[in-house]
């Protein structure tokens, strides 16, 4: 089946158009570049933004790990590496620590990504104000205007009527200060790891034909009220059953035999490195 | 221990395609092979062309038969067959005054120039199960469509150009001159390699209707016929036939013929336009691959329902209508929602937990406040 087709599947103008828009990306940090997005082998809304990213950027010498909501195992995991591995000759890892590209969707892995590392989110709606505006061109028009007030209004009233800012996964941020930006649906917990780190990320939008980027060191500040402040998901009282682990993102499992609840890691490999460090620590 | 089963999901993953596969087969019938379904189910292969955006016969009848038939995957398995290809060249625009005529109808005019010529077509037929072809022999319906020829001695031929009706109006100075591309650099949108932009030229916009899904295009457009709209469609014209397709020789400069591509065109008339000093008819335009005339006629009518300048209904506003009719991008986002969504779900579940405690909360601390209101008051 290989044999038909150009390395990394799309052509390489194709792939030089890309890297242009991400070097825009790069320069404009939070805000959405519209690109020609290209249909993929694998569908819309699984990840061809974040793939057509990889696909142009990924070499022979790198090393390539996949992640769907933390775990290198799950559906779409599979899917995009069983893709690169028909396409490409790139060595796989699931080790956060030796990858120098991981793709990921709705997780940054727990272990802090270093300097060289690049983190591509796949983004299903890249545009944050879309919960307060409907059309493109109403958005368009508030970024261009740094006109935010409806974001800010939006979440005063949840808090009045709910108690809380409502919005669980992809929380909207503010980048370098000028652009509000959707995180992709990574949690809570995730979103201060973008803030001065020392990686790069791009975030891929397929279906909406979107790329936008924070560069390494940039400033990333969730949208808070000084006296309402940001808050991450609260795993308090809860451990890893399988690591012990009290500082990661925690998935809560219902056991299907005895009908207990349990916490697990949702970052595996990070939740596997534990346990065999905790061994070698016995 | 029911976590622990979502490790090894690579080998079940390999397994449902592998069950899929087997599916198709699974009946012990002859395969069917590409020039049947080319053949025989040529609507469909039209259909897929056109949603998944380029023109290949048997590239199209190979997706349906790996996709077993689903309308929807075979034109996504051509679509992304087309992002592998190189932009080599754009086509010189073709005339589809030129097309090879193969049915030709007004709904406008009685009598038009050139005549009706119905041609294939199963509007005129009765939608009765016809049982005989369960048992169908090779070569039958060519036989009684070559007796029928002798029989009937239908040999009238087809003039190689037909006038088009709208121009008649045209001519009469009745129909509303649409803006036209030219005259920008480039010349015309290129939507497979620049994001559309809104308001979209009218380029992007027929370019994005061509490629859009047929039953998507169909339910936007009847919602505007039906009264949610007031485009208000008389077919002025449908043609389907062959137009060649040009291209300028590298080195020669020489217009070179690449070949011919069977089209489907429908102009209606629509509505007369807003300038009460200069009131004229607006005509809406559709042209798709094939033998599609639902898509062409429903594109028409999009083309000139988005025509109104402030958008009453959804079937008016371009923005609405352009980012909902691909199926290869519908489809996919509502497949999506099937892959796992435990962590975004986690983190909506801690939300909505923190949300009614602090709702409890305060309900609990206004209860001892009117209590005392009471007292006070007493």
């Amino acid at each position: 089946m290989t044999a038909n087709y150009n390395y990394a599947f799309i052509d390489e103008s194709t792939k030089k158009e890309i890297r242009r828009k991400i070097l825009k990306a790069i320069a404009i940090p939070g805000y959405q570049v519209p690109f020609g997005s290209r249909e993929l082998p694998i569908a819309r809304g699984w990840g061809t933004g974040g793939l057509q990213i990889t696909l142009s950027i990924i070499g022979e010498q790198d090393t390539f790990k996949v992640i769907d909501q933390g775990s290198d195992d799950s559906v779409n995991a599979v899917n995009i590496r069983k893709f690169i591995a028909q396409t490409t000759s790139v060595r796989f890892t699931t080790d956060t620590a030796q990858a120098t590209l991981i793709q990921t969707r709705h997780r940054i892995p727990e272990e802090k990504l270093n300097e060289g590392q690049v983190l591509i989110l796949q983004v299903p709606i890249p545009e944050p104000l879309r919960l307060i505006e409907h059309s493109e061109t109403g958005t368009r028009r508030m970024h261009a205007e740094a006109d935010y007030s409806g974001m800010w209004l939006y979440l005063y009233e949840n808090i009045i009527r709910y108690g809380e800012t409502t919005i669980g996964a992809g929380y909207p941020v503010m980048v370098n200060g000028r652009h509000m930006m959707s995180p992709s649906p990574i949690p809570r917990w995730d979103v201060p790891k973008l803030n001065m780190a020392e990686a790069l990320f791009l975030f891929g939008a397929g279906r909406e034909k979107r790329i936008y980027a924070i560069p390494p060191h940039t400033r990333v500040v969730p949208i808070e009220f000084e006296d309402f402040p940001f808050r991450a998901e609260d795993f308090r009282g809860h451990e890893c059953a399988s690591c012990k682990s009290t500082d990661t993102f925690l998935n809560e499992i219902v056991d299907s035999g005895s009908g207990m609840k349990k916490w697990f890691c949702s970052d595996s490999s990070f939740c596997e490195k534990r346990q065999m460090q905790k061994r070698q620590d016995v | 221990m029911g976590y622990i089963a979502v490790r090894g999901g690579e080998k079940a993953i390999e397994n449902s395609i592998q069950f899929l596969e087997h599916k198709r087969s699974a009946g012990g019938s002859p395969p069917v092979s590409i020039s049947q379904i080319r053949d025989q189910l040529h609507f469909l292969v039209d259909r897929v062309m056109g949603e998944g955006s380029l023109y290949a016969p048997d590239l199209a009848a190979l997706a349906i038969k790996q996709s077993a038939g689903d309308a929807f995957e075979a034109a996504f398995m051509v679509r992304a067959y087309r992002a592998t290809l190189e932009r080599l060249a754009y086509s010189i625009p073709s005339e589809t005054r030129d097309m090879r005529i193969c049915r030709r109808i007004s709904a406008a005019f009685q009598e038009i120039p050139g005549g009706q010529i119905l041609g294939p077509s199963s509007d005129y037929t009765l939608r009765l199960l016809d049982f005989s072809l369960c048992n169908e022999m090779k070569g039958e319906v060519k036989d009684t469509w070559l007796q029928f020829l002798k029989e009937t001695g239908l040999r009238d031929e087809i003039p190689e150009t037909l006038p088009k009706i709208v121009d008649m109006l045209r001519r009469q100075n009745l129909v509303a001159t649409r803006e036209r591309s030219a005259g920008l650099k480039p010349a015309i949108t290129d939507i497979t390699r620049d994001a559309i932009q809104f308001p979209s030229d009218r380029s992007a916009t027929l370019q994005t209707m061509a490629r859009g899904e047929t039953g998507g295009m169909l339910a936007l457009a009847y919602s505007n016929m039906r009264g949610y709209g007031t485009a208000h469609p008389t077919i002025g014209e449908i043609r389907t036939g062959w137009i060649p397709v040009f291209v300028q020789h590298p080195f020669t400069a020489k217009r070179v013929e690449a070949g011919q591509i069977p089209v489907t065109e429908a102009e209606i008339i629509s509505k007369i336009n807003a300038d009460s000093k200069d009131p004229k008819f607006e005509i809406g335009y559709g042209l798709c691959f094939g033998n599609n005339e639902i898509k062409a006629i429903s594109m028409a009518t999009l083309d000139a329902a988005m025509q109104n300048g402030e958008s009453r209904y959804p079937s008016e506003d371009q923005e609405f209508v352009l980012t909902h009719i691909d199926g290869i991008e519908a489809m996919g986002f509502a497949n999506h929602f099937k892959l796992p969504h435990y962590v975004t779900f986690q983190s909506e579940l801690d939300m909505l937990r923190s949300s009614r405690k602090k709702i409890e909360k305060k309900a609990e601390n206004m209860q001892p406040d009117r209590e005392n209101n009471h007292d006070s008051q007493l």
